[in-house]
């Protein structure tokens, strides 16, 4: 091949591939180092950076109300996460199968996961609403107990959780029913055959052919619950009596209510550091085990 | 924006999620409705509160006990929405938004993608690597450095600010790459013996070719990008560049219990996915199964 004809080679393969690749990395990499350099700094955007080491990390790991936002992410990573990965798996299994009207089933329990964050914010807030919202009215004429529901401080993290539920019980569902669509029927057949009975069978032979997808979505789904911001600044904006205020909450506050932008750079290089490890951990964990890897 | 690739190999395009019918397992499948039916309707609840209270008198809603059925329908909360907001601008922008981000991701991703599966060039084995790494940073440590940035430029309360970190993104790159990757070289190479430019090639041959992944894209860009709320709200003050998600959840702090409006306001910002994802449901599906897109 000539050069010339090499560095036109060279050139358009640049050409196809430069714009997507300068705006993903430019927003990406680049911020994420700038985001390293910020939090060894003082800095409220406006005055003169100010150098400070490791001061903000120093800070963060003796913040009391950081820690108190650790662990109502983790209350909350809790309540949701296994939740969903059972009611995935569990819905997967009730739709996995050629039964009358199982496309509306199916169409009404995906259809949540197109509604916005800020659309299911008013919608819980007027279903979990004291006075007249559904709920407390379903519970009246059951004969139970109201319930303060976001306005208590014990149970507004509860009903977050059930509206994440809500909005993403579709995602688990769809990957465990493409995942029981690709084991093979004999594997149940020649179980039932060796007189396992319908429940045996799951558990003994299609639940363990599900583990690397059990795995995925319980990492996908923690990863998420450790990232979440959105319902709470629609619903409860970090109340009542900062009950519901998560690590990214505190961290949203601490960048662009209280402009120290050195100390939010810090916290989030902390989440990072713990999405990592998790990551990892489970993975490595999972190639070790028998139930096999993540690919 | 944070993306992860399921473990599953991508499915592309329509996807019949439905297993296989057992002729010995339809008898025995009515009691599958005694828990779908429950499940269903509590996942249908929220919506059908939604379009009730947005058609009831404003006499109605704060009464006790509440009712679930109104005695009336009315279209005063739109009309009152219509009048008392912006939601019409609100909406103009999110459409553009969604449109560039959609076109811009059309393009961009599947021109690297081409590049990436099919081209040689010096570098393009770093480049690719490193925008998959670019998967691990979560959002929350690109907030601050990518708001400093843009208000260097000028683009904060802007509505390119909400468009920009939508032009391209690492999954519609690494989704149309894994496209491109499976099309047989054949093809292209035929194409290129008759003198057809290696771009000519792509935009002629391979592209039209490509229309399930494309799909697949477009459905994950436009989900995203219209509901997404976090970045708007730290790059957008400015109400005349507010989306409709950032209008509808600032409405909700300023009109607290003028329910049939907010419920309006949801309508609005909700329907137009609905209402395509009921039209093209096996894609939305097809896009599920491939990546987690919410958060």
């Amino acid at each position: 091949m000539s050069p010339g004809r090499r560095v036109r080679e060279g050139l358009t393969g640049w050409g196809f591939v430069a714009p997507a690749t300068l705006i993903v990395l430019g927003l990406s990499i680049f911020p994420a180092v700038w985001a390293f350099l910020l939090s060894l700094q003082d800095w409220n955007g406006f005055s003169v950076p100010e150098p400070v080491g490791l001061a903000n990390y120093q800070e963060m790991v003796a913040d009391p109300d950081l820690a108190a936002a650790v662990g109502h992410t983790l209350l909350y990573t809790a309540l949701f996460v296994p939740a969903s990965v059972l009611l995935g798996l569990g819905l997967a299994v009730a739709l996995n199968r050629r039964i009358v009207l199982v496309g509306v089933y199916r169409t009404l329990i995906f259809l949540p996961f197109v509604v916005s964050a800020a659309a299911t914010g008013i919608l819980t807030t007027y279903l979990f609403n004291p006075q007249f919202g559904l709920v407390n009215n379903v519970l009246r004429v059951l004969g139970l107990p109201q319930q303060g529901w976001l306005e208590d401080p014990q149970q507004a993290m509860v009903v977050i959780a059930l509206m994440s539920l809500w909005g993403q019980a579709a995602f688990t569902t769809v990957i465990y029913l493409a995942a029981l669509q690709d084991i093979p029927a004999e594997l149940t057949e020649a179980a039932r055959v060796d007189g396992a009975n319908r429940w045996q069978s799951f558990w003994h032979v299609t639940f363990p052919q599900l583990a690397p997808v059990t795995v995925f979505v319980g990492i996908w789904q923690t990863i998420q619950a450790i990232q979440l911001f959105d319902l709470v600044y629609t619903t409860t904006r970090g109340g009542p009596l900062g009950s519901t205020e998560t690590v990214v909450y505190y961290l949203w506050t601490s960048a662009f209510k209280d402009l120290e932008f050195g100390y939010a750079s810090a916290v989030a290089y902390g989440l990072f550091a713990v999405t990592l490890a998790i990551t990892i951990g489970v993975t490595i964990y999972s190639r070790r085990s028998t139930v096999g890897g993540l690919a | 924006m944070t993306l992860l690739a399921s473990p599953r190999p991508p499915v592309y395009g329509p996807q019949e999620p439905e297993p296989e019918p057992g002729p010995r397992r339809r008898r025995r499948t009515g009691w599958w409705h005694l828990v779908l039916v429950p499940v269903a309707v509590v996942f249908a609840v929220p919506f059908v509160q939604m379009f009730l209270t947005s058609l009831t008198p404003e006499s109605e809603i704060n009464r006790f006990p509440p009712r679930f059925f109104p005695s009336e329908l009315t279209f005063d909360g739109y009309a009152k929405l219509f009048r008392d907001s912006d939601v019409l601008l609100w909406t103009g922008n999110t459409v553009l938004v969604s449109a560039v981000a959609v076109v811009s991701h059309l393009v961009l991703c599947s021109l690297a993608g081409y590049g990436f599966a099919r081209l040689k060039f010096p570098g393009r084995h770093v480049g690719f690597l490193l925008i998959v790494a670019t998967i691990m940073i979560p959002t929350q440590l690109l907030m601050v450095p990518t708001y400093v940035m843009f208000a260097r430029v000028g683009l904060i309360d802007t509505l390119a600010a909400a468009m920009v970190p939508w032009l391209a993104s690492v999954f519609g790159i690494f989704l149309m790459r894994q496209f491109f990757l499976s099309l047989p070289a054949e093809l292209e190479e035929a194409a290129v013996l008759d003198g057809c430019s290696r771009f000519g090639t792509f935009w002629r041959i391979i592209l039209p070719l490509a229309r399930p992944a494309l799909a697949t894209l477009a459905i994950f860009t436009l989900l995203s990008s219209w509901n997404d709320l976090v970045w708007p709200l730290i790059a957008i003050n400015n109400p005349d560049a507010f989306t409709l998600q950032l209008g509808i959840t600032n409405f909700q702090g300023a009109r607290r219990t003028d329910w049939s409006l907010l419920m309006a306001s949801n309508v609005v910002a909700t329907l137009p996915l609905i209402a395509f994802f009921v039209v093209a449901q096996k894609q939305f599906i097809a896009t599920m199964t491939f990546t987690g897109v919410k958060g």
